[in-house]
């Protein structure tokens, strides 16, 4: 499995705007990557990344091979009340990658 | 004619007044990379969660506790679940290892330790086991001050080390010292010639878009200057990372570093 990185303001105010961040490890194999005997390494990206605030999906996007091995994506939210955020990376073969984290809300 | 030797002469002065200006004041001239770099990539290596070299850092820590090899024994079960006792290591190697009387680094320490102590089929140099291992050991050196050199045992190893620093090599015909020593802060194309400290290594580079030892940043500057490059693990790699270690102490390690 490869590791992720996630940062998430353990708390936050109602209404307040915080900076939530996320970085998988994976190689975003592009494609277009020659082999010496002809042919190509075989395309394997992380197609999509989605993030999930208390069961709703507030952040996602298509990524693409020009996409940097090892994506970095940050954004902005607003804490509206405690929960969870699910992180979720999406490969080109339909397989997930999950991580978690809290937020308090007072 | 006159004049330009006389601002010369002015200039060099001035050189000469700041170097001692910096030595008196107890201030140290010598810079790590990362002084180099641009603001977003010093940002992005001094934070853990948008530095990726965390990544190998968090992939070794995995690997510290698993067991491995036919007894099933894992790094953390001789050296501690914590690794604390790895604090420091990577700012003390490469070291003298007396059962075979000659210099090690510690990419090479943490092999044996998989193959002699553990069982375990020897790690490929440069590969990502090997590379995760170091990168989460040296991690525990982040802040600690170089000492390698301070052992009188590797004198030898770090005398090779400058006789290579100093050779010229390859078509171009090109010393180390040439550019790291004499061009340091010059632009050679769009990248800055750094002072060549060993102190941010197993990096993260963004070119590489990967994690990699210093033998593999050196052998691209070996491949620059046209020459063939040693082999990976090869006794001119750790001669050199001695020789590099002993002109950076008393600097502090930064691993993981990230480099452009
Ligand atoms: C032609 C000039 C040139 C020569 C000769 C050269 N280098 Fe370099 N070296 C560079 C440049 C430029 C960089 C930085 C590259 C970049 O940032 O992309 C660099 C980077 C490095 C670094 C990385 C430093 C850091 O902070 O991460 C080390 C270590 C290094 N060189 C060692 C060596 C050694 C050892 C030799 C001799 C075998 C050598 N270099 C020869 C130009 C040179
Ligand atoms: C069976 C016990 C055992 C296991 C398992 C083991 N080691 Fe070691 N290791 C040792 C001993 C003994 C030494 C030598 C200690 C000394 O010289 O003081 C050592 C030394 C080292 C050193 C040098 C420490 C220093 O202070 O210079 C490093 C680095 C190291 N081991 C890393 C590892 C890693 C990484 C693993 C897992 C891949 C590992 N070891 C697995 C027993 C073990």
């Amino acid at each position: 499995m490869s590791r992720a990185l996630v940062s998430v303001p353990p708390r936050a105010r109602r209404g307040e705007v915080v900076e939530i961040r996320a970085m998988v490890q994976h190689e975003m194999e592009t494609g277009f990557r020659p082999l010496p005997q002809g042919g190509f390494v075989p395309r394997l990206i992380l197609r999509r990344f989605e993030c999930d605030y208390d069961g709703a999906t507030v952040f996602a996007a298509d990524l693409h091979p020009a996409i940097s091995a090892n994506p970095y994506i940050a954004f902005r939210l607003r804490a509206t009340r405690s929960g969870e955020l699910v992180f979720r990376w999406i490969d080109d073969r339909g397989a997930v990658r999950e991580e978690r984290a809290a937020i308090e809300v007072a | 004619m006159r004049r330009a030797a006389l601002a010369a002469v002015a200039l060099a002065a001035l050189g000469a007044a700041a170097a001692a200006w910096a030595q008196s004041a107890g201030g140290d001239a010598r810079r790590p990379g990362s002084a180099f770099m641009s603001r977003e990539t010093q940002a992005m290596q001094r934070d853990d969660k948008a530095n990726p070299g965390m990544l190998s850092v968090l992939e070794g820590e995995e690997l510290w506790k698993a067991p491995a090899g036919p007894a099933g024994r894992s790094c953390a079960s001789c050296h501690g679940a914590d690794a604390a006792s790895m604090d420091g290591v990577a700012a003390r190697h490469p070291a003298f290892d007396p059962a075979r009387g000659e210099a090690i680094d510690l990419a090479g320490r943490i092999a044996q330790c998989r193959e002699e102590s553990q069982g375990a089929p020897a790690p490929r140099r440069e590969g990502r086991e090997l590379l995760a291992l170091t990168t989460f050991v040296a991690h525990r050196s982040r802040g600690a001050r170089v000492s390698t050199g301070e052992d009188a045992r590797l004198a030898p190893t770090i005398e090779a080390g400058r006789r290579l620093w100093q050779a010229r090599l390859g078509q171009l015909n090109l010393s180390c010292a040439q550019c790291h020593d004499d061009n340091a802060g010059m632009k050679l194309g769009a990248s800055t010639i750094p002072e060549a400290h060993p102190t941010g290594y197993p990096i993260y580079r963004l070119e590489w878009q990967d994690i990699g030892s210093l033998q593999r940043r050196i052998r691209g500057c070996l491949t620059g200057v046209r020459a063939e490059p040693f082999a990976y693990g090869a006794p001119e790699y750790v001669a050199l990372e001695a020789f590099l270690m002993d002109r950076a102490r008393g600097m502090e390690m930064e691993t993981p570093g990230v480099r452009p």
